[in-house]
């Protein structure tokens, strides 16, 4: 413990700047990818553990229309609509066979295609990690902000992340498409007896949910190694995001990712040897005050 | 019983003998063509962020076998590497090691594991009593510390204690020249990260006392974001940084702490570095970055050594690891033992081990010595530069004489309680 550390640096503007955008940062990728799970299980009720898989392909993805056209924002487009059509073959061949079934059927399914996945990655880009680069437009020093550090580039990611809540956000508020999403999410079978197409629309949820996933993935790649397998590292941390923000809820998402990213960048100065357990613990109080989670409905 | 099943029978009698009487006379060839092979076990990480380790391990270690076996195996037995996949897991290590010997039918067992699987892997040497090899893991405490001495286990890798007695010396003498008082350690949590971070600050403070260690971050193996960790560094403002990360956790840390401009606002010391995977992987290393050798082919710069790294590239399009010459030298090893020992036997080949000197291109003066004390290699080249991000990648290597390294190794295992 070094209560020292934190207590000097909750007294340091500088500091405080520092670890406050970090946690941003960490938050910011964690909600991403914990937005697509929320969405996915809030309609569909399913716990999609293949989430992570989309992470990995979206930053492999990412990583391979960078190196061929040197260009960042068509690799971010590549990520999000690679995963999204993954997303859609996935969902079509195998989700759809698995809805409203028995739950350790649907994990036993989930965990194959993660095998799979990431087999084939392996199989297509190698099994060494791999690394893409910072693209040039951000290779430029950091800016400093009343003294904290902050580099440009997660400058981006917090407000890329931030712009794609408020899209969602919006979208589920005030389209049409939105307010089926919200009504299957109540009843899916009145939805379908209403004539809305369920099939369709959970492909759409779900392919949304991987396009996202993979977005992240494209995001994260110019500052992470790249492996088979490192989509799952993500995964859990994102399940505790959405178990801390309420299943089904994009606020709860937001709101529980920037609190986990909060608590590593503090607990990393107060707590070094404890930080992993900090996210844990705040997850076990949640669950003990608010089992539904801080936005989470409560179960009728 | 007609005289036509009465033929029906003989014929499937004669047919049924025939193929027994076959099988009885040609088993002892089979029994000999199995014997003429000897199966060693080698499980190592072949998936996941380190996939590397193993991948360079095995391509290294086909290749020395394939030139073993040419020249007649171990004591006229062909050797067959049985290869495993662990994935860096410990209870898979353990369990793969165990079918290894008691279902594939291993007879000697090279653990490629990194230090997360090698100590399981040790206890399962211990419980089975195979000749075992360690090859990867450098974490010191494998060897030095006497509750996990078995007669029949070995290391032949690098270790922890080695590069920081050479890496202590080194740091000390640009941290006294340039004033560098103010250290910070970031180190991945687990015992090759803590005990090597703890064995370079020791030898650090011994020959440059004024240092002090003002922050100390310990991120888990295998962590894909060291954010809290890099800002956590920066807030202490160091001179200086020390860190054992390697493989993928290198380069990714490298990456995320440059946009941070980390390295324009200390040195960083980083053990792994000079590895060309680690090298070559990161689009835009920062230069002067002070590593240890890893495997580089201009040290030692002798011709062998140049030869065998470029053997090695040619064959695989890459260049070696540090793990590649470990197993490389693990397979020459076994080679002579089994020369000296004439018997491919573990327990002959474990007596024949015991301070056997060979040659080696990765020898400091030329040879290799497998040490008898504590069953371990010493006399490899081992030594710290400053990198440049192009080739030769690390131009002038600065080392210690074994004897020093022997003295002060002694000193650390003495207040230990292992000697």
């Amino acid at each position: 413990m070094d209560l020292n550390a934190l207590t000097e640096c909750l007294v340091s503007t500088s500091c405080m700047v520092t670890q406050v955008t970090s946690g941003f940062i960490i938050g910011m990728l964690l909600f991403l990818v914990a937005i697509g799970l929320t969405l996915i299980f809030g309609v569909m009720k399913i716990v999609n553990f293949t989430h992570g898989a989309f992470y990995m392909i979206g930053a492999y993805l990412a990583m391979t229309v960078f190196q061929l056209t040197e260009s960042y924002t068509l690799a971010l487009l590549g990520a999000a609509v690679g995963a999204c059509l993954f997303g859609i073959v996935v969902e079509r061949f195998f989700m759809q066979r698995i809805y409203g079934g028995n739950v350790l059927m649907q994990l036993l399914v989930c965990y194959a295609l993660v095998l799979i996945l990431d087999d084939l990655v392996r199989i297509i880009w190698g099994p060494e990690f791999k690394s893409m680069g910072m693209p040039d437009a951000f290779r430029v020093p950091p800016l400093f902000i009343m003294g904290g550090v902050v580099p440009p580039f997660y400058l981006f990611l917090i407000a890329a992340a931030l712009s794609i809540a408020v899209i969602v956000g919006l979208a589920i508020a005030r389209t049409r498409f939105g307010k089926t999403i919200r009504a299957a999410a109540h009843n899916p079978s009145m939805v379908s007896v209403l004539g809305i197409n369920t099939g369709l629309l959970f492909t759409g949820v779900f392919a949304l949910g991987c396009l996202l996933a993979g977005l992240a993935g494209g995001l994260a790649a110019p500052v992470r190694s790249l492996t088979p397998g490192m989509g799952f590292s993500i995964l859990i941390e994102s399940f505790i995001v959405t178990v801390i923000g309420g299943m089904g809820s994009i606020l709860g998402a937001l709101v529980g990712a920037v609190l986990i990213g909060l608590i590593r960048t503090f607990g990393a100065l107060g707590f070094p040897l404890f930080t992993e357990a900090l996210m844990y613990l705040a997850m076990a109080v949640v669950l003990i005050v608010k089992p539904s989670g801080l936005f989470g409905r409560e179960a009728a | 019983m007609t005289n036509k099943s009465l033929s029906s029978m003989n014929r499937r009698g004669f047919l049924v003998a025939g193929a027994a009487a076959a099988g009885t006379v040609s088993m002892p060839w089979v029994a000999g063509a199995q014997a003429k092979v000897i199966k060693v076990a080698f499980p190592t990480i072949l998936s996941g962020r380190v996939a590397q380790l193993g991948t360079s391990s095995r391509n290294a270690a086909l290749m020395e076998v394939e030139k073993i076996n040419a020249a007649g195996g171990l004591a006229g037995r062909t050797i067959e590497l049985v290869i495993r996949d662990t994935k860096g897991q410990p209870q898979e290590a353990a369990r793969v090691a165990r079918e290894l010997v008691n279902s594939d039918g291993c007879e000697l067992m090279i653990d490629a594991e990194a230090s997360t699987g090698a100590f399981a892997v040790h206890e399962v040497a211990r419980d089975l009593g195979i000749l075992c090899i360690h090859t990867n893991s450098e974490t010191s405490s494998l060897s030095a510390d006497p509750k996990l001495k078995l007669p029949n286990a070995f290391r032949c890798a690098r270790q922890g204690i080695h590069d920081s007695v050479v890496g202590g010396s080194y740091a000390a003498e640009i941290a006294k020249a340039k004033n560098l008082t103010r250290w910070a350690t970031c180190s991945p949590d687990y015992a090759y990260g803590r005990d090597t971070t703890a064995e370079f600050v020791m030898y650090l403070k011994q020959f440059a006392p004024k240092v002090e260690v003002i922050s100390e971050a310990w991120p888990k193996i295998f962590q894909p974001d060291y954010t809290e960790a890099i800002t956590k560094i920066l807030q202490a403002k160091p001179q200086a940084l020390y860190s054992c990360l390697w493989g993928g956790d290198l380069t990714s840390f490298i990456d995320q702490a440059a946009i941070y401009a980390l390295f324009t606002q200390m040195q960083f010391y980083a053990v792994n570095m000079a590895d060309y995977t680690a090298l070559t992987a990161v689009k835009n290393l920062p230069a002067g970055i002070h590593s240890g050798n890893r495997y580089i082919k201009t040290f030692p710069a002798t011709p062998e050594n140049a030869a065998w790294g470029d053997a090695y590239k040619a064959k695989y399009g890459e260049y070696p690891t540090n793990w590649s010459w470990q197993n490389a030298l693990v397979i020459n090893f076994l080679a002579e033992a089994a020369k000296k020992a004439n018997s491919a036997d573990g327990k002959k080949l474990a007596e024949a081990l015991r301070g056997l000197t060979i040659k080696s291109p990765f020898g400091a003066e030329g040879t290799v010595t497998m040490r008898a004390e504590d069953q371990t290699i010493v006399g490899y080249a081992v030594g710290w530069g400053t990198t440049i991000p192009k080739e030769p990648y690390v131009p002038e290597m600065k080392s210690v004489p074994w004897q020093r390294i022997f003295e002060l190794e002694a000193e650390w295992k003495k207040s230990k309680g292992f000697a």
